[in-house]
């Protein structure tokens, strides 16, 4: 179709897009500008340019500990999310049973619910339980709130799955089982992946469910979190700029990976 | 008159009276690629024209100008008199019916038929009146409240034609609309099409690769083909004097038979016939119903053969046989069903009835 | 098609563990709001109304629900606002840039919140570069004062921050409107912004009603950007919630609240599903 007659040039949109992106991205690029500032935060123009920073980062061991913690976390609250999360995408898409309605409400609840309800109840229960605060509890904790995550990629990478593939395969002669492992499975593999890396990025940042399931090991958030009460370190800016590096990394990777599996998807 | 004159791939319409579109050489490219070529074509008032062609000829790209979603590269479309073309699709004159209906889901049947209305800010009660009116014409009166996705792909064809015809526009433009519905029902669309055009009395375009509907259907017919009209001529004439072996073949069966003519005879393996043409290699197209079973004494000016038939295909009152001469010319024929087509056949057919035709308009 | 023991199996599992880990943890977050805590700092699971009661008698409780949802309904509007304009561009006038510019609209998403809200506090501060920029360029003679630790920089930093999830489903559902129907309405006599106005803008609806449940829902519930930036007028009720469960130590009144809340998030989601019925077409 052509853009030509039909939607006519307009003169402020394009001029509106270019300010929310102005918006958008101002404090991410301050941050990257001022973590090589001299004189830490604040002040205009940056001057006495400087990888100071960056060298006391990569001293602070408290940091790093915390890095690993998180990886740690992120990593274990994948591995539940996805292993929750695939069976509840397909079990919504293909079964019915009572309580179908209330259990899809409730597997996406935690998507919209402010985090820090889903983290008091939680913290709630591990009380009542009797079980101690600790990485395992917020490995629990990711887990549940991001099996929502899981499920919304997967289910709408089943929307986009052609029942018919899984017909030929029964056709063909597999049972349920093989016909899962061979065509299904292969045909989300681009939704999971997809669902993995936001689930990993999002308990990476995580901070309103782990507030409340600390025990004493500080996954990196909340080892930030503590620093800024403490007061602003321009390390911080150091940090900060490390994080959007890899989340860019993250991000750009997965648009590649899916670019790449559409052109194979289509025959 | 047996040559064919350059002007046949035009326009074979007498100028008068003024026609209500005027395309002018009009010509579209995409990017580098050539879509449409030299198009210059008119429509009379009151007329229902086919334009006719295969996936890729061109011919929704020559619609969607007309309406006014695309630009031409060059050339200039006028409308009773006045251009057209540069003015944008919401200020002209011309209404179009979608492929695939493009009914607004938001707003209830009568809505949808009442848009164009309501836009050109005509009252409320005038709006009810003509929504009304146009709904029975095309008998969806019961269905004024219901949402699109409530009713079927026929019944959406019909508001789609409603919502179009409201507006009384100076032409409509009509881009395969009857695509979408199966078999039956199309045929039944295409007399009530026909007849609602007739009644209305406003000038259709209609666009569509399906050469029969274009037949039942038009007043006239342009065959496009590779973005340049081959012929543009009424459906009998078009189908009786075919322009070119691909109109001959594109429009119904034919037998194209190619020979040499030397002094007034035309010679394709061993027949013969008499022929005004010049000297040289000659194409001849011959409709399979023009070969008839001989019967009694030969006449003149007609051509006997025998054959064998090799296959039959059965088409309820006719069967369209394949039969093979001497000398290993193969022909179709159609003939009036029979159970047995054993043995060899006397044929006939009349030298009028192998009409000459060009292999191709010269491509620009 | 599928058996029984396929069924079960992909039902069985994510049924139990969600159970476990969330139906069982909200019923308790509703038990507790109606338990209460002793002097000694004891959670008594003694049944009572006290905490509700409290928590519509002080005014410092409601006062700050009202307050959470002001401004929660102002990063509503102000994402809406720079959302929808943003997402009509890129659907319908980006062309062959469309994926490149929504992944620039998503990349913020992807980075930290917290370092967000922190550069934020970095620009707004009084030695921070918005004063120190509008000093240097002699707009203003002293550092903006109300420009942190306030509302306003709570409302602009999740106004920023929701403006993506915003966007999000409003540009899936301008994508989803089919080209044709704009043609259509253009052949039938609509100017461009009487077919945005009729038919682009109403089939927009349902994702407008997604994007602002988004946006409404998660900053009405937010405790870091008060906590970072919003000094003593900007505190939200989550960040009441917190110190309830810190060093306030009174778990069944930050429960009560806490579930207050859930149940208002229910309503709006219910609300706004019922909205968006409505306003669907299918």
């Amino acid at each position: 179709m052509s853009r030509e007659q039909t939607i006519p040039r307009s003169r402020w949109l394009p001029w509106h897009a270019i300010v929310v992106f102005g918006f958008l991205y101002l404090p991410i690029v301050t941050l990257i500008v001022y973590s090589f500032n001299g004189s830490g935060v604040g002040g205009f123009p940056p001057h006495n340019l400087t990888l100071n920073w960056y060298r006391l980062l990569f001293a602070d061991d408290a940091i790093w500990t915390s890095v690993l913690n998180s990886l740690l976390v992120a990593f274990a609250a994948m591995a539940i999310s996805l292993a929750f999360g695939i069976p509840a995408a397909l079990a919504l898409d293909r079964a019915n049973f009572p309580g179908k309605v209330l259990f899809r409400r409730l597997v996406l609840l935690p998507l919209i619910l402010p985090g820090i309800i889903t983290g008091l109840s939680l913290l709630m229960l591990f009380r009542e339980g009797g079980v101690k605060l600790s990485l395992l509890t917020i490995v629990l904790g990711h887990g549940t709130a991001l099996i929502s995550v899981a499920t919304t990629e997967v289910f709408a990478g089943l929307q986009k799955l052609d029942r018919a593939q899984e017909e030929a395969s029964l056709d063909l002669g597999a049972n349920y089982w093989q016909t899962f492992w061979r065509v299904t499975l292969p045909n989300l593999r681009l939704s999971i992946i997809g669902a993995a890396l936001l689930i990993f990025t999002l308990s990476m940042d995580e901070i309103a469910v782990s507030f409340f399931l600390i025990g004493r090991d500080n996954t990196l958030p909340l080892e930030i979190w503590g620093r800024l009460r403490r007061g602003i370190t321009p390390e911080i800016n150091a940090i900060s700029t490390i994080i959007f590096v890899f989340s860019l990394a993250a991000i750009v990777t997965w648009y590649r990976l899916r670019a790449r599996a559409e052109t194979d998807l289509v025959l | 008159m047996a040559t064919l004159s350059q002007s046949a791939i035009t326009d074979a319409t007498p100028a008068s009276p003024a026609p209500l579109l005027d395309i002018r050489k009009v010509a579209k490219s995409f990017g580098k690629n050539p879509v449409l070529r030299d198009i210059s074509l008119q429509v009379a008032e009151g007329e229902f024209l086919t334009i006719l062609g295969e996936s890729g000829s061109g011919k929704t790209t020559l619609l969607r100008i007309i309406a006014g979603f695309e630009n031409a590269t060059s050339g200039e479309i006028f409308m009773g008199g006045e251009r057209l073309d540069d003015l944008p699709p919401y200020r002209r004159r011309v209404n179009t019916v979608f492929q695939h209906y493009a009914l607004f889901p938001h707003l209830t049947v009568a809505e949808n038929v009442g848009y164009g209305l309501k836009i050109a800010g005509l009252p409320k009660p005038e709006v009810a009146t003509r929504v009304e009116q146009a709904l029975d014409m095309v008998k969806m009166t019961p269905y004024a409240g219901s949402k699109p996705s409530k009713i079927s792909g026929g019944q959406q064809q019909r508001i789609a034609l409603a919502r179009a015809l409201v507006n009384r526009p100076r032409l409509l433009l009509l881009d395969e609309p009857l695509s979408a519905l199966d078999a039956n029902l199309r045929r039944q669309m295409q007399v009530e099409l026909k007849s609602l055009q007739r009644e209305v009395g406003i000038s259709f375009v209609f666009v569509t690769h399906d050469q029969e509907e274009a037949m039942v259907m038009s007043d006239r017919i342009a065959l496009l083909r590779i973005g340049q009209l081959e012929q543009v001529a009424s459906p009998r004439e078009i189908y009786n004097r075919p322009a070119t072996a691909y109109t001959a073949q594109f429009i119904g069966h034919t037998n194209l038979l190619s020979g040499e003519v030397k002094d007034g005879v035309a010679r394709c393996h061993s027949l013969s016939w008499r022929t005004g043409l010049r000297d040289g290699p000659g194409l001849f197209s011959l409709r399979p119903e023009n070969i008839r079973l001989a019967d009694g004494p030969a006449e003149a000016a007609t051509v006997r053969f025998r054959g064998r038939v090799l296959r039959q295909a059965f088409h309820g009152a006719t069967e369209l046989l394949q039969i093979e001469c001497a000398d290993g010319l193969t022909l179709s024929i159609r003939a009036a069903s029979r159970e047995n087509w054993d043995g060899d056949l006397d044929l006939e057919f009349s030298s009028a009835d192998a009409v000459p035709v060009k292999q191709s308009q010269e491509r620009v | 098609m599928f058996s029984r023991a396929y069924r079960a199996a992909i039902t069985l599992p994510p049924l139990v563990w969600v159970v476990v880990f969330l139906l069982v943890p909200y019923a308790l977050l509703f038990c507790y709001s109606f338990w209460s805590v002793s002097p000694s700092q004891v959670i008594v699971h003694s049944w009572t109304l006290d905490n509700y009661r409290q928590l519509f008698r002080v005014n410092v409780y409601w006062q700050t629900l009202f307050r959470s949802m002001w401004i929660a309904a102002r990063v509503t509007i102000f994402s809406l606002l720079l959302g929808y304009p943003l997402a009509y561009y890129l659907s319908f006038y980006a062309g062959k840039r469309k994926d490149l510019f929504y992944q620039l609209v998503i990349i913020p998403l992807w980075v930290s919140y917290l370092v967000r809200a922190y550069a934020w506090k970095t620009i707004l501060g009084s030695d921070g570069v918005l004063n120190t920029l509008l000093q240097y360029v002699h707009f203003t003679k002293h550092p903006l004062e109300f420009l942190l630790y306030s509302p306003f920089a709570v409302v602009l930093t999740l106004t920023h921050i929701y403006t993506p999830f915003a966007f999000l489903p409003i540009y899936a559902s301008l994508e989803h409107i089919p080209r044709n129907l704009i043609e259509a309405s253009h052949d039938l006599g609509a100017s461009p912004f009487q077919t945005f106005w009729r038919v682009i803008f109403p089939l927009s609806i349902p994702g407008v009603l997604a994007g602002a449940t988004f946006a409404f829902v998660l900053s009405l519930g937010d405790f870091l950007a008060p906590l970072l930036l919003g000094g003593p007028s900007g505190i939200m009720i989550s960040n009441i919630v917190v110190s309830l469960f810190g060093a306030a130590y009174n778990w069944p009144l930050g429960a009560a609240i806490s579930f207050c809340m859930l149940a208002l998030v229910l309503a709006l989601l219910f609300l706004s599903e019922n909205l968006e019925k409505k306003w669907s077409y299918r």
